[in-house]
């Protein structure tokens, strides 16, 4: 990546095993000032493992985690960090302006708390019991606890588990408006679009390991290729020995072809099976690249589609 | 908005200083949230003083000892009350937070671990300080207890500060049960060894084999020391102190594995 050399957080050759488990192995990672990085990978890949090295909240078993040039256990770099981690709950007792006047005290130069609730959304909330809320409100709260320190650096984990689409995007807003004052974020997430629409990095983890990184376009072309879908009577089965063909799924008679030249494949497909309908052709979704850098198999692989829905 | 705070990534320094804030923030509001709890705030403090009006004050009164029922009572409910509360306070509060995640977006922001467990002390402290004034108040009102003031001070001290090895093994339960199982099996532990160990009905008015095994129950030497400052009790201060010493001990083990056995857990 050429956009910035000022890295704020890195793991070196990292690895940290729990009991026999290795989450990570020798892992390396680099978080650019100022950019949003998206962690990407399945459940147990070792996306959390990576953020709570960061967040020295674990020492790794060998390598080295630097944030801001020093080690993240360290009191004085952790003052520079907010998070935003998964919970089941939060105490209800508390009301939204109490928990963020406490998370400020922990931080020596926080934001008054007037402008972490204006930062977050919560004005018409802020005398509330965090038990009358609302779930997307809830979550709001959690944002709300992780910048109210005025951290330079911002690790969002899921930060939009169980938001409506609204919600969503109004975060995805707040995220933008903080890249804009220069903070660096680390994002970690199972919603594939919105690494794309947030991300300037994206880093895919699997299995402890990175698999592959770069930005969002550059992720969606190392694995090339273009998707066709079309309604046909060839079964996915005669259709991955096309030529071109990379991978190919099948759900109810629809097929998902990914194909590095598609308009070959189109072609042939449409000689083999006249009655051929619903023909789309489209680039690579993240989705689609995630899927297939993750998958260990071969290509061409048959895949149906309920492994993963 | 001050977009003058925004970022400044020159290389930190390690801080030294303690700063004060975090911990009396947390104070407070760990008090507030249990406060405003009312499975925890009313509970722990009706339950000993129900206890104490029925069994000491009003059957008390009824048999030949009178006062005396009162006052050996008001010794060994206060040791009662104050264990609930530091039970409740850490096996529950802290098996929750833990067990729902809570603990874990604590540790990940910058507060200073101590900071959660001093305010938990602070806040089993505060009630256990209501709960003694409040059963002192119905003894010597409605029980006619006589207390000196250096007794009622002495009372006081012995049960409030005594309480903090129950806040020990409290946080070591808390650490070995789920959020859901917490109420239920801090009360299975509470509520037998809180009898066994004569808080209830006088050590010496109890079975033979009960009166042996109580020595070994860490209520007992609470209660213990707190029937010695009345006059009453047996046994020396430094062996009731020893006891209790050595059973913080154990809490403290018992709660550093349970937090290493956590830390082995989460991975992903």
């Amino acid at each position: 990546m050429s956009e910035s050399n000022n890295v704020v957080a890195s793991l070196e050759r990292v690895t940290k095993k729990f009991g026999n488990v290795t989450a990570l192995n020798d892992v390396g990672l680099a978080i650019p000032q100022g950019r949003v990085v998206g962690l990407l990978g399945p459940n147990g890949a070792g996306k959390t493992t990576a953020v709570r090295l960061m967040l020295g909240m674990m020492r790794p078993n060998c390598g080295r985690v630097t944030v801001f040039g020093g080690d993240p256990t360290n009191a004085g770099v952790r003052v520079r960090i907010g998070a935003m981690l998964q919970v089941a709950k939060v105490p209800e007792t508390l009301r939204v302006r109490e928990h963020i006047q406490l998370f400020s005290s922990y931080y020596p130069q926080p934001l008054t708390c007037a402008e972490t609730i204006a930062l977050a959304g919560l004005e018409s909330v802020a005398g509330r019991l965090f038990g009358e809320l609302s779930g997307g409100q809830k979550q709001r709260v959690l944002f709300a606890l992780a910048i109210c320190g005025n951290p330079d650096l911002l690790v969002l984990d899921e930060p939009t588990v169980g938001l409506d689409v609204e919600g969503r995007h109004a975060l995805w807003d707040r995220v933008r408006d903080l890249v804009s004052r220069g903070k660096t974020i680390i994002l970690t997430t199972h919603y594939l679009e919105e690494a794309d629409a947030l991300s300037d990095r994206i880093v895919v983890i699997n299995n402890g390991s990175v698999i592959a990184q770069g930005t969002p376009g550059e992720i969606k072309s190392s694995i090339g290729g273009k998707i066709i879908r079309c309604a046909s009577a060839l079964t996915a089965e005669d259709v991955k020995l096309f030529p071109g063909v990379l991978q190919v799924r099948e759900n109810r008679g629809v097929l998902n072809i990914r194909a590095s030249n598609p308009d070959d494949v189109v072609r042939t497909l449409l000689s083999r099976d006249p009655g051929l309908c619903g023909l789309e052709v489209t680039s690579t979704s993240l989705d689609e690249a995630f899927l297939a850098l993750t998958r260990p198999q071969a290509n061409p692989v048959v895949i149906k589609e309920e492994v993963y829905q | 908005m001050s977009s003058s705070a925004f970022p400044s990534s020159q290389l930190v320094a390690p801080r030294s200083s303690i700063r004060v804030s975090p911990y009396l923030n947390e104070a407070w509001f760990d008090l507030l949230k249990m406060l405003r709890l009312p499975m925890y705030s009313v509970a722990s403090i009706a339950f000993p003083v129900m206890f104490y009006v029925l069994f000491g004050v009003v059957f008390g009164k009824q048999g030949s000892g009178g006062t005396d029922v009162a006052r050996y009572l008001l010794a060994t409910y206060g040791a009662f009350g104050v264990i609930g509360a530091s039970l409740f306070g850490f096996g529950v509060g802290v098996a929750v937070e833990r067990g729902q995640a809570w603990l874990q977006v604590k540790r990940a922001s910058p507060m200073p671990p101590a900071a959660y467990l001093v305010a938990k002390l602070f806040t089993c402290m505060a009630f256990g300080t209501v709960i003694v004034l409040v059963l002192m108040m119905v003894g010597v009102t409605a029980g006619g207890v006589h207390l000196s003031m250096l007794q009622g001070a002495a009372l006081f001290l012995v049960l409030v500060f005594g309480s903090i090895p129950f806040c020990v093994l409290g946080l070591a339960i808390a650490y070995f049960v789920g959020p859901n199982s917490a109420p239920a099996i801090v009360n299975l532990l509470y509520l037998p060894l809180s009898f066994c160990s004569g808080l209830w009905i006088p050590v010496n008015m109890m079975p033979h084999f009960l009166q042996r095994i109580a020595p070994a129950l860490p209520p007992y030497h609470l209660g213990q020391l707190a029937l010695l400052v009345l006059g009453y009790g047996r046994g020396t201060i430094v062996n009731h102190v020893l006891g209790l010493l050595s059973w913080a001990a154990i809490g403290i083990g018992l709660a550093w594995l349970g937090f290493r056995r956590d830390e082995q857990k989460t991975y992903g």
